[in-house]
């Protein structure tokens, strides 16, 4: 009775809604990361202001810094759609040059944060067990720099198969695909940013 | 489960089925792997049962009735319910949509081993790991593992970092899964399967993926912090520190009540698939179903407190969890109406498969009822963390999506293997179980009421607690004659069990339109279907359902 279940009634109109398999797996991706930033982004909340001593966030975070670190990661979602479009388009010199650029920007973020994190321990003393703020600060922070690892491990992947002449246009939705996760990432860092350097530097 | 060529020597097997991407042969490896752990999960539970079956038991020392509970938690909830339920949406849901595989193989076969790489980090500790009493401890904390027992101070050694680990592991096997299972409902069904065709399994299990991805993150963070806590002197957890023991039950229950629905509802797809077939009747009210389902998913998320009305929290807060857990009940109510809608009138037939899906009914009835009982708060300050609490959610977890799981085993074991279970031993098998769960979780209700607390190692003799936990006790034995008859039952009927042809129960949906086992390929032509019962249609053309279809 194998393929039985056609039959030869009319086929009503099909739903017209079919999103390909890698978006939405690349979503559901997203929503489970946001649920876990999310927990962290609530642990730091839940927390701010009750460190009895040491260190505290508004004597503690510079903004400078890490605003010009945060505008070099968030122009890394501009580089990486200009990298997607010229590989759509077969331009593959453009694509190379704009991947290459979002990785630099996403590699000076890391090392930015890297630097800071190398002011906070050796002139404020701050580790993650020194208080409560450290310990949710470098948690959280520390998680989103963890993606934004992750991210460049991918865009490294697919630039050094670009290099060697594997990348067609037609895996320019793979790539699209890479590059939603690196939007995803730097989403979540505008949330971060907020919730670690706005909120938490208001606070007494 | 390899019926052919016995030519071919047994690595050629165990190669085959170690590499294979194919969703059939994952999804049998899920549940073997699951009903595995049940028997290990069964034999911890023994042994805690065989301390408490008389006052002042010796046959274990505390430290080690610590251990088993907590392993007996942890393997029913996260090694047995989670892959054999995800095994089943693996096994069923490509079958169901018309599609020849899910929409990632590899990342499919990457979840499954996920699963078994995570058993063995928290089994290990059996053999590996240190604790509070020296080596090879398991882990003690409890499968809720509260703060601050879990902080180096009270379980030093690497026993609770066994049960971090094991739990993290399997639950990225869970998201993997989810995330194919998510894409494969959206992205795979053939022509003709809108939405509102699907069977409705496919909505339980599209709801159940959509919480597994919203709740198991949550856990993995807070076991992420807690590593944090354990390994680098993180504070987020150490009340000493200034962290708060609290926020850990906050996380914990956030994604703790979202488990228990992630458990109970592909049970209850397996309902839904079965009651219409054995009632010989259209379901009642699929979208009443699909929006109840819904409906629980989102209220559950909002509920967990109720898991801690005895910490102390506002009384705004317990009356507001309060009230949403009485608010769960009605989407849950409508469900069991439309089974009952669906059966009444209907040519019933009682076959193994709905005997358990009846018993389900009146199971889950009775430890929902329980459970709205406990979201008054006063009455849970009188008994959480009681034998009363025990005895409910044995009713839900057992009682539900254990009786769902076995409606599920006799209702597709046709279909996965091409041959009948036994129907003589099924029915044995039935009223053993129900006899022995009866017997074994409803004298928890009393005890607890009589005052005794959950997780106690022993009782003193003289609080009329004697004759009750002899009875839960005595219960075990029947459960185990039970699986004996079921294991019996399965090695039989595996030997010389009834070829069972395409379709054996006459059912409706596309998985039993291609052969016993189906191919791997699932179906040699892709089919094309214009309701949501194909295999009716295809046998009344000139009544078919999608004449009944709204706008049609
Ligand atoms: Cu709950």
């Amino acid at each position: 009775m194998s393929g039985a279940a056609s039959t030869h009634l009319p086929v009503p109109n099909e739903s017209a809604w079919r999103p390909t398999r890698g978006a939405v797996g690349m979503l559901c991706l997203i929503a489970a990361e946001s649920c876990i930033f999310l927990t962290f982004v609530v642990a730091y909340l839940f927390y701010i202001g009750k460190s009895a001593h040491g260190p505290q966030p508004r004597e503690t975070l510079e903004l400078p810094m890490v605003i010009v670190n945060s505008v070099a990661l968030i122009s890394s979602s501009f580089t990486v759609v200009a990298g997607v479009r010229a590989l759509e388009h077969g331009r593959f010199a453009a694509m190379k040059g704009w991947l290459a650029l979002t990785i630099a920007l996403g590699a000076w973020f890391v090392v930015g944060t890297f630097s800071e994190w190398g002011k906070l321990m050796d002139e404020h003393g701050l580790f993650i067990g020194t208080n409560l703020f450290g310990t949710t600060f470098y948690a959280l922070v520390g998680l989103h720099l963890l993606h934004v690892i992750v991210g460049l491990v991918l865009l490294s992947g697919v630039l050094a198969c670009a290099m060697r002449g594997r990348v067609a246009a037609t895996h320019a939705h793979a790539v699209d695909m890479i590059s939603w996760y690196w939007h995803f990432v730097d989403g979540v860092w505008i949330i971060v940013f907020t919730t670690v350097y706005v909120v938490g530097r208001a606070s007494p | 489960m390899t019926p052919d060529a016995p030519q071919r020597p047994w690595t050629a097997i165990v190669h085959e089925w170690t590499v294979t991407v194919d969703h059939k042969k994952l999804a049998i490896m899920y549940i073997a792997f699951g009903l595995g752990f049940f028997l290990v999960g069964g034999v911890e539970a023994a042994i805690l049962r065989a301390q408490l079956a008389q006052h002042s038991g010796t046959l274990i020392d505390p430290d080690t009735f610590n251990q088993l509970f907590t392993m007996h938690g942890t393997t029913m909830v996260f090694l047995v319910g989670m892959p054999i339920l995800l095994g089943f949406g693996n096994y069923l849901i490509p079958l169901m949509v018309g599609a020849r595989d899910m929409a990632f193989p590899r990342l499919n076969a990457f979840g499954l081993w996920l699963f078994v790489f995570g058993a063995l980090l928290l089994y290990y500790s059996y053999v590996g790991a240190e604790g509070l009493y020296g080596e090879s401890a398991a882990p003690d904390v409890g499968w809720f593992a509260y703060a601050p027992l879990t902080s180096r101070t009270f379980s030093p050694g690497n026993s609770t970092d066994y049960w971090i680990l094991g739990i993290m592991v399997s639950g990225f096997g869970s998201i993997t899964t989810a995330v194919n299972l998510v894409a494969t409902i959206l992205c795979m069904r053939c022509p003709g399967m809108t939405l509102l065709r699907m069977p409705l399994m496919c909505w339980m299990m599209l709801v159940v993926a959509a919480l597994v991805l919203v709740a198991v993150p949550v856990l993995t963070a807070a076991q992420a912090m807690l590593l944090l806590d354990r390994f680098l002197g993180a504070h987020f957890f150490d009340t000493q520190g200034g962290g708060s023991a609290i926020l850990w039950q906050h996380v914990f229950w956030f994604f703790g009540h979202p488990e228990v629905y992630i458990l109970v509802l592909p049970a209850f797809g397996f309902l839904n698939e079965i009651i219409p077939v054995f009632s010989r009747k259209v379901i009642f009210g699929y979208a009443l179903m699909v929006a109840a389902t819904l409906a629980i998913a989102f209220i559950a998320l909002a509920v967990w407190a109720h898991h801690m009305f005895v910490v102390g929290l506002s009384p705004e807060l317990n009356s507001f969890f309060a009230a949403m857990t009485f608010l769960v009940a009605v989407p849950t109510g409508i469900k069991i109406f439309t089974w009952l809608g669906t059966m009444a009138g209907g040519r019933l037939r009682f076959a193994t498969p709905m005997l358990f899906a009846a018993a389900f009914i009146g199971l889950f009835t009775f430890g929902g009822l329980t459970g709205v009982m406990l979201a008054v708060v006063p009455f849970d300050w009188q008994l959480s963390d009681s034998y009363f609490v025990v005895g409910h959610f044995h009713f839900v977890l057992f009682g539900g999506t254990v009786f769902g799981i076995f409606a599920a085993i006799f209702y597709w074991f046709p279909k996965v293997t091409g041959k009948m279970l036994d129907e003589r031993l099924g029915r044995w098998f039935f009223w053993l179980l129900f006899a022995g769960m009866f017997v074994t979780f409803f004298p928890m209700h009393i005890s607890g009421i009589l005052g005794m607390p959950r997780r106690i190692y022993s009782y003193q003799p003289g609080r009329g607690l004697e004759l009750w936990n002899l009875i839960t006790s005595s219960g075990v034995l029947l459960q185990a004659v039970a699986l004996i008859t079921f294991l019996w039952n399965v090695i039989k009927s595996l030997g010389s069990g009834v070829p069972a042809g395409d379709n054996p129960w006459n059912a409706w949906t596309l998985e039993w339109s291609t052969s016993s086992p189906p191919p791997e390929w699932n179906f040699d032509r892709i089919p094309r279907v214009s309701s949501a019962r194909p295999l009716w249609d295809a046998v009344h053309p000139d009544d078919p359902d999608s004449a009944y279809e709204e706008g049609a």
